[in-house]
C-alpha cells in the first residue's frame, strides 16, 4: 500500500458526514431489514430436511461449517458431514470424488475462495464431468466490510464462463429453502451464493404465493414506469426502493431473477419488451460479467432495445468499513437504488 | 494375492511379458501419431503391468463394475501408456490402437473420463488426481466397500500444493483404502524434477504426512510386485504410497541413452527401429 493510495482512501472517508459514520460490522453483517421477519440458518435446516429423505446427500466444508450454516447439518448428521480443513482445492476435488461414487455433495466455503482459489478444480474435476456437486458459498458480493479479501465481487463473472454450471443468487430465506431440494435434483454442478445466519424472508411478504423455481425469473411486483430485473438481495432493495418511489407516483415493476445461468430468456424478453418502460438491472456484483451484462446480451441479441441501465458494484477493489456505509457508497442501499432509478426516468 | 475376478485370456502370461506388450502397444500408437509421451509410457510399463495383472480387481467387460478397484490417471499425458494397458487387459479393443489421437477416436492424446472406458477421471490439469482419490476413498468407505483407490501421479505433481492438501487429508481421514503411486522419473517440463522444485527427501515427507511409504525401483518387476503386496496387506491405519524410481524410455536402449527430456523426440524412421529393438529384448 503506497502512501498516496492510503491518502486517497482516507480522503474518501472524510466525505462521510460524522453523524453517519458507523462502526465496522462483524465479518458477516446481517442483511435483516425493517419490515421483514428473519429465518435462522435456512440453508442448514433445508439441507437436513432433504438429507432425511435422500441418503446421497453429504455435507463438506473447508473450515467454514459455522459460517455457511452447514454446522446445522453437521450437528444433525455427523456421519455425513466431512470437515476437509482449510484446503479449498481439496474440498472441490474430494467433492468430485464423492460425486463419482454416487453421492450428492454440498460443498461450502466463502465465495472468494471457491471462485478465486479453487477455480481450476471446480472447472476440471467437477464441471467438465458434469458431476452433481452443489457449491454453496457465503459472503457473496458486498456482504462483509472486511475488504477485498472477503468480498466476492466477481464470482458470478468467473463462473458464468464455465460450461455446465448453473448459477444462483438467492434473495432471501424463501429462495434458499426452496432451492436446496431443486438444486440437489438438478443433474449437474451448481454454484449458489448463500446468505447465512438470520436471513430475512422477503419475497413471500410481497407475493404470498412465491416459490423458488430453478431457472425461472418471476414478477414480484408490477409497474408501468420502470422494470427492475434483479438478483440476490438486490431484489429486496429493489422492492423497498419501489415502495419508496411509489410515494412519488413512480411505478416500478420488479422481476426477480435468482437463476443467472441459464437465464430465463423468455420471461426477460417478454417483460423487457413491453414498451415504454426503463429497464434497470440490479445486482450485488461487479457491473462486469454479472446479471446486467447477461441481460444486456439477451436483449440486444434478440432485438429488444429499451432504455437500459445497470445498478451494480464498480470495477474496483472495494473499501473496508461498515456495510450500510458501503452499500450507500456503492449504490446498493434502498435510498441509492431509488435515487438512481428516479434520475434515469 | 489375487489378480482378477475371473480368468482372462493369457492368464498364465508373465508380468514381464505383459509389460513388454504394453511397451509394444505404446510404441505402435506413437508410430500412428508420430508423437506421444513415449518416454513416460516405456518407463511406467512395469508398474502398469503389475497394477492390472497383479494388484487390481476389475472386470474387463464391465469397466464400471461397482466392485472394481479404482485406478486414477492424474497425469493425463500418460494416456498413451494407460490405453496400452487397457487394451492388454481387454477393456479397450486392440483394433482401436490405430485410431490413437485421431478425430474419431476414443483415445485422445490426454486422458479424459468422458472419452474412454476404464479412464476413471479427466487428468491433465496436474495435481488433481490425489484429491479426487481422497473423495472416492471416502465415498467407498461410506458405502462399506473393500475396494482400493489407486492414484498414479508424477514427481512433477509433487510441486502442486493440492497434492499435499490431499496427502494430509488422506491420513486425517485414515483412508487405508487409498494407494498413491508416484512415478519418479526425475523429469518434468522444464528439466529434472529435483532441479526444478526438489521434493526430496520424499519418503520421509510422505511418512511425516502419516502415510505408509515405500520407495522401489519401478523397473524391477519383483520389487514392484512386492511393494504392491506390502501396500495392500499393511495394517497401517492410513493411506499408502509407493514411489517408483523409473527410467524414461526403458526397454529401448537407444532412446534410453538419448538426452532425456519431458517430451522425448522420436523421428519418423525411428519408431520402427524402436519396435525392432524392443523385439530383440522380448522376455521368454
Amino acid at each position: 500500500m503506497t502512501l498516496a493510495s492510503m491518502t486517497r482512501k482516507y480522503e474518501q472517508r472524510q466525505a462521510i458526514p460524522k453523524e453517519g459514520r458507523v462502526a465496522t460490522s462483524a465479518m458477516i453483517a446481517s442483511l435483516a431489514a425493517e419490515g421483514y421477519d428473519t429465518v435462522a440458518a435456512p440453508f442448514g435446516h433445508a439441507l437436513v430436511d432433504l438429507a432425511k429423505k435422500d441418503d446421497r446427500i453429504v455435507g463438506m466444508t473447508a473450515d467454514l461449517g459455522k459460517y455457511t450454516d452447514l454446522h446445522i447439518f453437521g450437528n444433525a448428521m455427523p456421519d455425513r458431514y466431512y470437515q476437509m480443513g482449510m484446503a479449498e482445492q481439496l474440498l472441490m476435488s474430494a467433492a468430485a470424488g464423492m460425486a463419482r461414487e454416487g453421492f450428492i455433495p454440498f460443498a461450502t466455503t466463502y465465495a472468494v475462495f471457491a471462485a478465486r482459489r479453487a477455480y481450476d478444480f471446480i472447472a476440471m474435476a467437477i464441471a467438465e464431468e458434469n458431476l452433481p456437486v452443489k457449491i454453496a458459498c457465503a459472503l457473496p458480493g458486498l456482504t462483509t466490510g472486511y475488504g477485498p479479501s472477503h468480498q466476492a465481487t466477481e464470482d458470478l463473472a468467473i463462473f458464468r464462463g464455465l460450461p455446465n454450471m448453473t448459477l444462483i443468487d438467492p434473495c432471501d430465506a424463501d429462495d434458499i429453502t426452496g432451492m436446496v431440494p431443486q438444486i440437489a435434483a438438478h443433474d449437474g454442478p451448481v454454484y449458489t451464493r448463500l446468505l447465512r445466519g438470520k436471513v430475512p424472508s422477503v419475497l413471500t411478504r410481497h407475493k404470498p404465493d412465491y416459490r423458488f423455481q430453478l431457472g425461472r425469473a418471476q414478477m414480484i411486483r408490477e409497474g408501468r414506469d420502470a422494470l427492475v430485473i434483479s438478483t440476490g438481495f438486490m431484489t429486496m432493495r429493489a422492492l423497498d426502493a419501489a415502495e419508496k418511489l411509489a410515494a412519488d407516483n413512480i411505478d416500478v415493476a420488479v422481476l426477480h431473477c435468482p437463476t443467472i445461468k441459464p437465464l430465463d430468456m423468455d420471461t426477460i424478453l417478454t417483460e423487457a419488451g413491453r414498451s415504454g418502460r426503463l429497464v434497470v438491472t440490479a445486482e450485488n456484483h461487479s457491473r462486469v460479467g454479472g446479471l446486467g451484462e447477461a441481460v444486456a446480451t439477451a436483449l440486444l441479441s434478440n432485438g429488444v432495445t429499451p432504455t437500459f441501465r445497470m445498478i451494480g458494484l464498480p470495477d474496483e477493489f472495494l473499501e473496508a468499513g461498515a456495510l450500510p456505509t458501503l452499500h450507500d457508497m456503492y449504490g446498493l442501499s434502498v435510498a441509492k437504488v431509488a435515487e438512481q432509478i428516479k434520475g434515469w426516468l | 494375492m489375487n489378480s482378477h475376478s475371473h480368468p482372462m485370456p493369457g492368464a498364465n502370461m508373465s508380468l514381464e511379458l505383459r509389460a513388454w506388450n504394453i511397451r509394444r502397444k505404446a510404441l505402435l500408437m506413437g508410430e500412428v501419431q508420430g508423437q506421444g509421451y513415449i518416454g513416460q509410457a516405456l518407463g511406467i510399463a512395469d508398474v502398469l503391468a503389475a497394477s492390472y495383472f497383479h494388484a487390481l480387481e476389475y472386470r474387463p467387460e464391465d469397466p464400471e463394475w461397482e466392485g472394481r478397484d479404482r485406478f486414477l490417471l492424474s497425469i493425463g499425458h500418460y494416456a498413451i501408456a494407460l490405453y496400452a494397458v487397457l487394451m492388454e487387459a481387454g477393456i479397450l479393443p486392440e483394433e482401436e490402437l490405430e485410431t490413437y489421437g485421431m478425430d474419431d477416436s476414443r483415445m485422445p492424446m490426454s486422458g479424459m473420463a468422458s472419452y474412454t472406458p476404464g479412464m476413471e477421471i479427466t487428468g491433465g490439469s496436474l495435481g488433481h488426481g490425489l484429491g479426487i482419490a481422497v473423495g472416492m476413498a471416502m465415498g467407498l468407505k461410506r458405502k462399506g466397500g473393500g475396494q482400493f483407490v489407486y492414484n498414479l501421479m508424477s514427481d512433477g505433481e509433487l510441486g502442486e500444493g493440492s497434492t499435499w492438501e490431499a496427502a494430509m487429508s488422506g491420513a486425517h481421514h485414515r483412508l487405508d483404502n487409498l494407494i498413491c503411486l508416484v512415478d519418479f522419473n526425475d523429469q518434468q517440463a522444464d528439466g529434472k524434477s529435483t532441479e526444478t522444485l526438489c521434493s526430496e527427501p520424499l519418503t520421509q515427507k510422505w511418512e511425516a504426512f502419516g502415510w505408509h511409504a515405500q520407495r522401489v525401483n519401478g523397473n524391477d518387476m519383483q520389487a514392484v510386485v512386492a511393494a504392491f503386496d506390502t501396500a495392500r496387506e499393511s495394517d497401517h491405519p492410513g493411506p499408502r504410497v509407493i514411489i517408483f524410481d523409473t527410467r524414461m524410455c526403458k526397454g529401448v536402449p537407444f532412446l534410453e541413452n538419448r538426452e532425456i527430456t519431458h517430451f522425448v523426440r522420436v523421428d519418423a524412421d525411428e519408431w520402427g527401429k524402436a519396435l525392432d529393438v524392443l523385439e530383440e529384448g522380448k522376455p521368454a
